[in-house]
């Protein structure tokens, strides 16, 4: 059994009759480098801990929850954060449907997340990897005027949860990254372009995959015009599309439709997308960077189908959201560090690939406009309106190919409309860090505002 | 008084520790922080949380690198330990050993009158649950209600090897209502924060009700909300939130740590018109009580008036220590970081452009057709090519002359040095509105402030046809 779960454990000894706990703890490690101009700027190396804990009352009225954490493990700290988690409960509103997740019978599925060569890599080869990182963005091409930053990043994450309802659980995951965002001048105008390279370990990264990223999608803005304002077809690039499938993740949240913010709530069994749309959250599909054997409660992770060839078959629920809606947990519960209590949410998205590369995709649309990055997703969509509105820059599409680069314009509908819109899904599946893997998407109709 | 995080002589042999193989600098940040926060879901208190963080961030530079690593463990066995780490991811090679002399403690109790953690958490109840009151009061078309209420207690002690020894205690108080009404055309959303460096004081009967009306207030507006239109229009921004206008169109362009790798289209721009001549912007750490206000940034400079922008001319730039120290600046006092965990960089505080003399109403009525913004709900900015985006959470369109039809919610964007110049009319109905920014995965507290003015165009990026 690992440390952390005995740790969690020993915690609920102190229950007192009527009294549930439920004990998060969590501990990592990481490492940040970032570099410039060939040379070491900032090097973090650091380790962290801490405790959620989650008091439940019962009282003849429904329970009543309270919540505490603390940023380390210490015996005092974790005593502090047991007594304000029993306090924090008595000013709770009782009810019914408030409980702790119980163990559900699901079996979790064996991931392996973890890769302990992030912590044998000397610090050297991590540091090395990003100043070859920069050296390559530099000089792979003469319109790069500068690398405003080129970090490597790892961690290595164990958790804990246990509680008085029967859950124990634990897991562990690493991560690493390389990113890099590069500025490309003409002699006119500058553009930026950013690029990536993901991983468990220092040794699945790519270099040249985050530096080709980077200085490709620079260097291929330059010259980029305000083109008027129009309504087109577009086109999303499978980062684009990623960010665009977690936003209507969020709204596919038992939480979201429980508490009457989501567009989706009463939809169940109606056509929502085009058919081609068959979306999933499957947190045991190792491929996903966000893959978990467990959720934020310790209940096994599982594949749940959300929409199936446009039809809205279901949604994510944590244990209490479930309650509400008179089912059962997904297994989806979320958590966002030591601090606050699960909530549910999509964890690893997914859609299903269509049969057309980008390429194809790009010739089938023949006009319109190819969104590669956006800006303001947290500003311009609304989540519970379905609104949505987003600064871009890309390229349009003529004549089935990649014409002039865009800036400055923004791409408006409703992701309602969005969805029915659909006209095309790639076959280019790119698994990305955060909530959903991305392909190229294609709708046919959108507001560009431009000059 | 209460006692002091750390000792001044622990914290002296933590920095000669972390410099004893030499270096140019050595911090010591050493944070402990109480935050609680109460959340309302349809009337039912759902979560009362507290948490307790406290640990240090010790950083040593050697020539161009700084290496830093934190702690959670507060006795000097583990600040010399982090000391010596960070000295070790530092080092390869260096100047020579630094002699360090902490003087005396410059400390700066909180402001705040009434210390949150001290409040009954039943009266912070009571307050949640008279803003649902308030909003559902305001029609029966509201149909969800969020509210909440958070408070922190930050006390920093930072120190370093230039004899920099301060301290500082930061009390916030936020409450945030959230309203979802529903009608035959769906669902819209209704938001307005209340934040300030203070403390409970903040939340008085008057303020609770106030912000849970024109919460409620703007999601019912919405429902009878048409799409926003699609291009280049004149732009009226009302009082307040308007200013993240400036926040993102220039404020981060003109952030040292971008400035200094040439990754901002404000470099080398100083003593140049930059802005229309109506455009005097300032940041400003001390004004007391906004949410970016500040007795000493995160590496203990007293907070200072800076302007940045006087009637169109860039006067300065925004600096943290290492920055300035290079490239031989003043020190600006905008160095901040999140927590202890985290290396300080270049923020901003209170952003906010300074008054004009305009009537707001004259301002509207002399705008034929336009796009009238009552409240901003953020924004992001690429500052190496100065294209940026801020959204409208409530807006309305002008018609000649008059606010008319309320708009739906959508992104308008520009080119921060071209929008600078289309500020043609600044009132004089000033106010600040609290906001937190993201730079780089830290989140930091900030205030934008502006009166009501117009843009003679900028492109609006709605889904009307």
């Amino acid at each position: 059994m690992s440390e952390l779960l005995e740790r969690a454990e020993r915690l609920l000894e102190a229950a007192a009759r009527g009294e549930e706990i439920e004990v998060y703890v969590a501990s990592g490690v990481e490492t940040e480098v970032r570099v410039y101009e060939g040379s070491v700027e900032n090097l973090t190396s650091a380790s962290s801990s801490g405790v959620g804990i989650r008091v439940l009352l019962e009282g003849p009225n429904g329970a009543r929850v309270g919540t505490a954490w603390a940023g380390s493990l210490d015996d005092d700290a974790i005593d502090d954060a047991l007594s304000e988690a029993r306090d924090n409960a008595r000013f709770a509103t009782p009810e019914e449907l408030v409980a702790f997740a119980r163990p559900d019978g699901v079996a979790a599925t064996e991931l392996d997340l973890l890769d302990r060569s992030v912590l044998s890599t000397p610090v050297e080869e991590k540091i090395a990897m990003a100043i070859e990182l920069e050296r390559r963005v530099r000089s792979s091409d003469a319109r790069i005027r500068q690398v405003d930053s080129a970090d490597y990043s790892d961690y290595v994450a164990e958790a804990a949860i246990a509680s008085t309802t029967g859950v124990r659980a634990a897991y562990a995951r690493s991560g690493a990254y390389l990113s890099v965002e590069a500025i490309a001048n003409d002699g006119h105008d500058d553009q930026t372009g950013w690029g990536l390279s993901a991983g468990r370990a220092p040794g699945d990264l790519d270099v040249d995959e985050a530096a080709r990223d980077a200085v490709g999608r620079s260097t291929g803005m330059l010259g980029a015009v305000k083109p008027p304002s129009m309504r087109c077809p577009a086109v999303f690039d499978p980062r684009a599309a990623a960010t665009l499938l977690a936003i209507v993740g969020g709204a596919l949240s038992g939480d979201a439709v429980v508490r009457g913010r989501s567009f989706f709530a009463d939809r169940v069994g109606e056509t929502v997308a085009a058919p081609l749309f068959t979306l999933l959250d499957d947190p045991t599909d190792p491929r996903h960077f966000a893959a978990s054997s467990h959720d934020g409660e310790g209940l096994a992770c599982r594949q749940n189908v959300l929409i199936r060839d446009g039809r809205l078959e279901g949604f994510v629920y944590d244990t209490y959201s479930a309650r509400r809606a008179g089912t059962a947990s997904t297994g989806s519960a979320l958590r966002g560090g030591v601090a606050g209590s699960p909530w549910a949410g999509c964890r690893a998205l997914q859609l299903l690939p269509g049969d057309l590369d980008q390429a194809a995709i790009l010739r089938e649309v023949g006009f319109g406009v190819y969104v590669e990055s956006m800006m303001g997703v947290h500003s311009g969509v609304n989540p519970v309106s379905g609104d949505f509105s987003v600064g871009v820059t890309g390229h349009l599409i003529r004549d089935g190919q990649f014409a002039e680069p865009v800036r400055e314009i923004t791409v408006a509908s409703t992701l309602q409309r969005m969805l029915l819109d659909l006209v095309f899904v790639g076959n280019d599946v790119r698994w990305l860090p955060g909530t959903a893997a991305g392909q190229t998407l294609a709708m046919a109709e959108v507001a560009v505002s431009g000059a | 008084m209460v006692a002091p995080l750390v000792e001044g002589d622990v914290l002296q042999r933590t920095i000669d520790l972390a410099l004893a193989r030499g270096g140019d600098f050595a911090e010591v940040f050493v944070e402990d922080r109480a935050i609680s926060s109460a959340a309302l879901d349809q009337r039912r208190v759902e979560e009362l949380s507290s948490g307790r963080d406290r640990g240090a961030g010790i950083r040593v530079v050697v020539g161009e690198t700084t290496g830093f690593a934190h702690t959670s463990d507060l006795s000097e066995t583990g600040l010399l330990a982090a000391a010596r780490a960070a000295a070790a991811i530092a080092h390869e090679g260096g100047g020579g050993v630094k002699e360090v002399s902490l003087e005396t403690l410059r400390s700066h109790p909180s402001p705040a009158k009434i210390d949150p953690g001290r409040v009954d958490k039943a009266k912070k109840i009571e307050l949640l649950l008279r803003a649902d009151d308030v909003a559902r009061a305001e029609g029966a078309s509201i149909t969800q209600v969020q509210v909440s209420l958070g408070d922190s207690t930050r006390r920093f002690v930072v120190a370093n090897s230039e004899g920099v020894f301060a301290a500082d205690d930061q009390v916030r108080t936020r409450f945030n209502v959230s309203c979802v009404a529903t009608g035959d055309t769906g669902m819209q959303t209704g938001y307005r924060p209340v934040a300030a460096t203070r403390g409970f004081e903040l939340l008085t009967p008057d303020v609770i009700d106030e912000a849970a009306r024109a919460a409620a207030q703007q999601a019912i507006t919405k429902l009878a909300a048409r799409a926003a239109p699609s291009g280049d229009l004149p732009v009226v921004l009302a009082s307040g939130s308007g200013g993240i206008l400036f926040h993102e169109a220039c404020g981060h362009g003109l952030e040292a740590d971008a400035i200094l790798k040439r990754a901002s289209v404000y470099a080398g721009q100083v003593g140049r018109q930059v802005a229309s001549t109506l455009v005097t912007l300032v940041d400003d750490g001390t004004v007391t009580g906004e949410w970016g206000y500040l007795a000493v940034d995160d590496e203990g400079h007293p907070s200072a008036r800076n302007v940045l922008i006087e009637d169109g001319v860039l006067t300065d730039y925004m600096w943290d220590y290492l920055r300035a120290r290079k490239e031989r600046s003043a020190v600006s006092a905008n160095g901040r970081r999140q927590s202890y965990q985290y290396l300080p960089m270049v923020r901003m505080t209170n952003t906010y452009l300074l008054e004009g003399d305009a009537d707001a109403d004259e301002i509207v009525a002399q705008t034929p057709y336009g796009v009238y913004v009552a409240q901003l709900g953020g924004g992001q900015v690429n500052t190496a090519t100065g294209d940026f985006v801020f959204g409208m959470s409530s807006a309305f369109l002008i018609e000649n002359g008059r606010i008319t039809a309320p708009l739906r919610d959508c992104n308008l964007i520009g080119n921060g040095p071209e929008i600078l110049k289309r500020v043609d009319a600044v009132a004089k109905d000033f106010s600040m509105t609290p906001g937190t920014c993201g730079k780089d995965g830290q989140q930091v507290p900030v205030g934008c402030g502006q009166a009501t003015m117009r843009l003679t165009s900028i492109t609006v990026g709605g889904a009307a046809a």
